[in-house]
């Protein structure tokens, strides 16, 4: 029993990992109708530069993060300036494939800048196993996955009250609802792309600080968009409660199936059985779980 | 006045039909039907479920209550490849036209119930594909010719003014022969030429082919000139039916233009 | 002035829903193909046999698969490097187990295995739409290389899990396998790409075609008219699967000659063959071939250009690259969304006004 709980709390912290990644997604699809396949790049380059910084410049840590945060706000402006602002009015579908181009251009300019080769990102936050939860309930959980609970929790709360209470999250809100709408009062899209870009940069950071921390910063870590998939498709695009709840069922099937089922199969199921879980919802529940369900009108 | 002698055998008959979408009522009980041959028109103000009484009828829509007899087959409700294939075809108040393909191709795809090569054929275009494609696109020439497009039948329709569209959707419809046509706005957003054209379009279509219709139309004139009988729908609710004159002197339906408290 | 059709009267029906209706087209497609199958066997070299030719054709058919797909039915695919795969280890067993049915009966076998595994991964597709349906199909594809990856029995339980193809002949001449000559290849993919190529363009004409592109272009509308939504999306599911499991076929045992599931048919191959029919121009089978032959010889070009000419390491050469194929992406995206199909559309159109504009 204690090792079920176990499995299925490393699972959760594992759905907050990939909550902060589907997080990026949602932000910018609500304010943009963008499908951002390259979230999971911008993470990546995200801690590409973080590391960059610190280790070819020797910035302290809060300075780099710093510089790390400005060098995501510019990406977005230039973004926008060069990508987005050309394809107002294109098809979701061409957007969304715009985006893959981005992935590949970021992946390319993050290796050309910063090397290929795997780093180490130290920020000193705490890891190991949690020497507290090992004696007290025997179960084992790495410090810096709670680290990393506790951040997506406050960053979630952040965006709650960005949107809610500033003027700009009810302007975002608004260019989400309707885009049209949202001109006609004037509010000017393109800032409002440039801050939910900017925004889910910086999401796309944290996220990228995280992973980095716990498996070294290499291509790899772009994929972990892909995991972030399947949480999407079962949230619901739109929906940031979706994304976390999502991203925590996502991580404990996930790990519940590689533990339990994985063995009988040959293994290394954590590939596409999220995607088996979220397409199994689907059928049921086609709007995903938070979804509003669609009324079809001619 | 009757324009084509329609018979009084009844093709569709709507009984205590209610939709309901969440908690908000689009159709609450309609009965009326429709005798084969004549037009009939659906007036009333907007929000009233016009549309989603043709949504019903053609089976996009499933009605929470109520039945539809159409060919004296008496269903709960219908779908939309059945309402299809028993010869019910619409036209849409937002132009619902492929827009990537031709105005030929467009109309060839109305006709698609009418064709039935297998895929292998098809791939191969010889023999009994190319002699049905060629069969079909002789059809499709005619409604081509009736609807006056010869000049664009190349075009790709996303790109042709509102009115070429709205006749296009009606030559697509054709395409498929229906014996129940119906129609939703048609001349919406038309000037008065464009509308006289349409009005004759839809009178000849009755008269020539003996197609029944039902169309939803905002403008009276039109209604009163064309329709042999008249339902009139108001918030969801059946409020009157009739021939066009008893329609016109129907206090209720005043009321429900004009706004007349009820008290 | 010589590219008009003015003076070329049709008569009848058949005439003027000919594949092309223009007789100056007609003259280009007959010395493509007489190019094709004379002109290049004859003067092409091994290098330009294996480097170019072969993978421009492989690509091009699975790119006419995805278009189908996708520019003709509008589902957006991201599996396709995954059926590539079904065809790649259908073909493989075949070969292994029914060599004496022949090459060519055995690829368009793998063809009918990936139709079916295509169909039923089509399924989805008529509850979900868009993007969930796009992330729905990456399920497949990393689904099914696990499944080449772990089940030994799709390669004949050889230890290092990859599979290589046993020497075949068509006419008693070699086609697969190092010692195969490289004209017999070409010629045997080029024949397929041909007639498959035909067989695209009439589906894409006739009433499954419509269909298709009424689903894609208004699926509501489409139901409505009678055009059954499972009918048409799951056809065009195992149309496309056909062609990709094809290419996928002729990619492991004729280009290739070995593989290995990890690499070979990676999520990269469905981004590939992707970008092949949004550059070449989707729901155009012109551009499926234009898309392939440009996403093929780009990176040619490139590595020739910056390592050959600039002496750039290979490593950054390759960084380059990715970075060249993405802005080159988004950039077309930006300036001509149809794709290189549409610049020739619009390049014949100048031409038929020529000399004279209006």
């Amino acid at each position: 029993m204690n090792f079920f709980i176990e499995v299925v709390l490393n699972g959760l912290m594992a759905g907050v990992m990939y909550s902060l990644v589907a997080l990026g997604f949602v932000l910018i699809f609500k304010a943009s109708g963008v499908f951002n396949f390259a979230q999971g790049v911008m993470a990546l380059f995200a801690a590409l530069t973080l590391v960059g910084f610190m280790d070819e410049f020797g910035m302290p840590v809060w300075l780099a993060i710093a510089g790390t945060i400005l060098v995501m706000i510019a990406l977005a402006w230039l973004i926008e300036r060069l990508m987005l602002r050309h394809l107002v009015n294109q098809d979701p579908i061409i957007l969304f494939m715009a985006t893959i181009g981005l992935a590949y251009v970021l992946e390319g300019l993050g290796d050309i800048l910063w090397g290929s080769d795997v780093k180490l990102l130290d920020i000193g936050i705490p890891h190991g196993a949690s020497d507290y939860m090992l004696d007290t309930f025997d179960i084992y959980i790495d410090k810096l996955e709670i680290f990393a609970a506790v951040t997506a929790a406050v960053m979630v709360a952040v965006l709650a009250l960005f949107f809610q209470k500033t003027r700009t999250g009810r302007a975002l809100r608004a260019v989400a609802d309707d885009h049209q709408a949202a001109l006609s009062v004037g509010i000017s899209l393109r800032t409002i792309w440039i801050i939910v870009w900017s925004v889910s940069g910086v999401v796309a950071l944290v996220a990228g600080i995280m992973w980095g921390s716990k498996s070294g910063v290499q291509f790899s870590l772009s994929l972990i968009a892909l995991k972030a998939l399947p949480v999407l498709i079962l949230g619901g695009f739109t929906s940031v409660p979706g994304a976390i709840i999502g991203g925590l069922i996502i991580g404990v099937g996930e790990k519940v199936a590689e533990v339990y089922v994985g063995p009988m199969v040959g293994g290394a199921i954590e590939n596409w059985f999220a995607y088996m879980l979220a397409l199994a919802f689907l059928l049921f529940r086609p709007q995903g779980l938070f979804g509003e369900r669609i009324i079809e009108r001619v | 006045m009757t324009i084509n002698g329609a018979s009084s055998e009844i093709l569709l008959k709507v009984e205590d039909v209610s939709l309901a979408f969440g908690g908000i009522k689009a159709l609450d009980s309609v009965s009326f039907d429709t005798r084969k041959g004549e037009i009939l028109a659906i007036i009333g103000p907007n929000g009233a479920g016009k549309s989603s009484m043709l949504n019903v009828i053609n089976g996009f829509y499933h009605p929470q209550q109520g039945t539809i007899t159409y060919k004296g087959q008496t269903r709960k409700q219908m779908r939309p490849y059945q309402a299809a294939s028993q010869g019910i075809a619409r036209t849409f108040q937002n132009i619902a036209l492929f827009k990537g393909m031709s105005t030929l191709d467009n109309i060839m795809t109305g006709r698609n119930l009418k064709m039935k090569t297998n895929l292998f054929w098809q791939a191969l275009y010889i023999g009994p594909a190319r002699a049905e494609e060629l069969k079909n696109r002789e059809a499709v020439e005619k409604i081509i010719d009736f609807l006056d497009i010869q000049a664009i039948r190349q075009k790709a329709v996303g790109k042709l003014p509102y009115g070429l569209q709205k006749r296009v959707e009606l030559g697509r419809a054709l395409a498929a022969e229906p014996d129940l046509l119906l129609l939703d706005e048609p001349m919406a957003g038309m000037n008065s030429e464009e509308k006289e054209d349409m009005s004759r379009f839809i009178i000849d279509v009755n008269m020539e082919y003996g197609t029944t219709i039902i169309l939803i139309e905002h403008d009276m004139s039109v209604v009163m000139d064309i329709s042999d009988r008249v339902v009139v729908l108001d918030y969801g609710r059946h409020i009157a039916d009739g021939e066009p004159h008893e329609i016109r002197a129907n206090k209720e339906v005043i009321d429900a233009y004009l706004g007349v408290s009820h008290e | 002035m010589f590219y008009r059709e003015t003076g070329q009267y049709k008569t009848t029906y058949s005439a003027d829903q000919a594949l092309f209706p223009i007789a100056q087209d007609r003259y280009v497609i007959y010395a493509v193909l007489f190019g094709t199958f004379v002109v290049v066997p004859m003067v092409a070299n091994e290098y330009w046999i294996n480097a170019i030719l072969l993978p421009f054709l492989i690509y091009s058919l699975a790119a006419l698969g995805l278009n189908i797909l996708t520019g003709y039915c509008g589902q957006v695919s991201l599996g396709t490097g995954g059926f590539m795969a079904v065809g790649a280890f259908s073909v493989y067993k075949l070969m292994v187990a029914f060599p004496e049915l022949g090459f060519i009966t055995l690829v368009l076998i793998s063809g009918l295995i990936t139709a079916a595994v295509g169909t039923f991964f089509g399924l989805p597709s008529l509850r979900i739409k868009g993007f969930y349906l796009a992330v729905a199909t990456l399920a497949s594809q990393f689904f099914l290389v696990w499944l080449f990856n772990k089940v030994g029995w799709f390669v004949n339980y050889n230890a290092t899990g990859m599979i290589t193809s046993p020497p075949m002949t068509i006419f008693g001449v070699l086609i697969t396998g190092p010692s195969a000559p490289p004209a017999a290849k070409y010629l045997l993919c080029a024949s397929i790409v041909a007639i498959s190529a035909l067989a695209a363009k009439n589906l894409a004409r006739g009433r499954l075609g419509r269909n298709w592109m009424a689903i894609r272009d208004m699926d509501i509308a489409a139901e409505l008219i009678g055009v059954r939504p499972l009918r048409a999306k799951l056809s065009a599911f195992a149309v496309s699967s056909f062609f990709i499991g094809m290419a996928g076929a002729l990619y492991f045992a004729v280009w290739l000659g070995s593989a290995e599931p990890t690499e070979a048919f990676d999520i990269n191959q469905s981004f590939l063959v992707l970008f092949m029919i949004i550059i070449g121009g989707l729901g155009s089978v012109l551009g499926s071939f234009l898309g392939a032959a440009f996403l093929v010889l780009l990176p040619i070009l490139l590595k020739n250009i910056l390592v050959d000419g600039f002496g750039t390491n290979i490593a950054l050469a390759a960084h380059i690259e990715i970075m060249t194929i993405g802005v080159l992406i988004i950039a077309f995206l930006i300036i001509e969304p149809h794709g290189l199909a549409r610049l020739w559309r619009i390049a014949k159109e100048k031409l038929r006004l020529w000399p004279f504009p209006y």
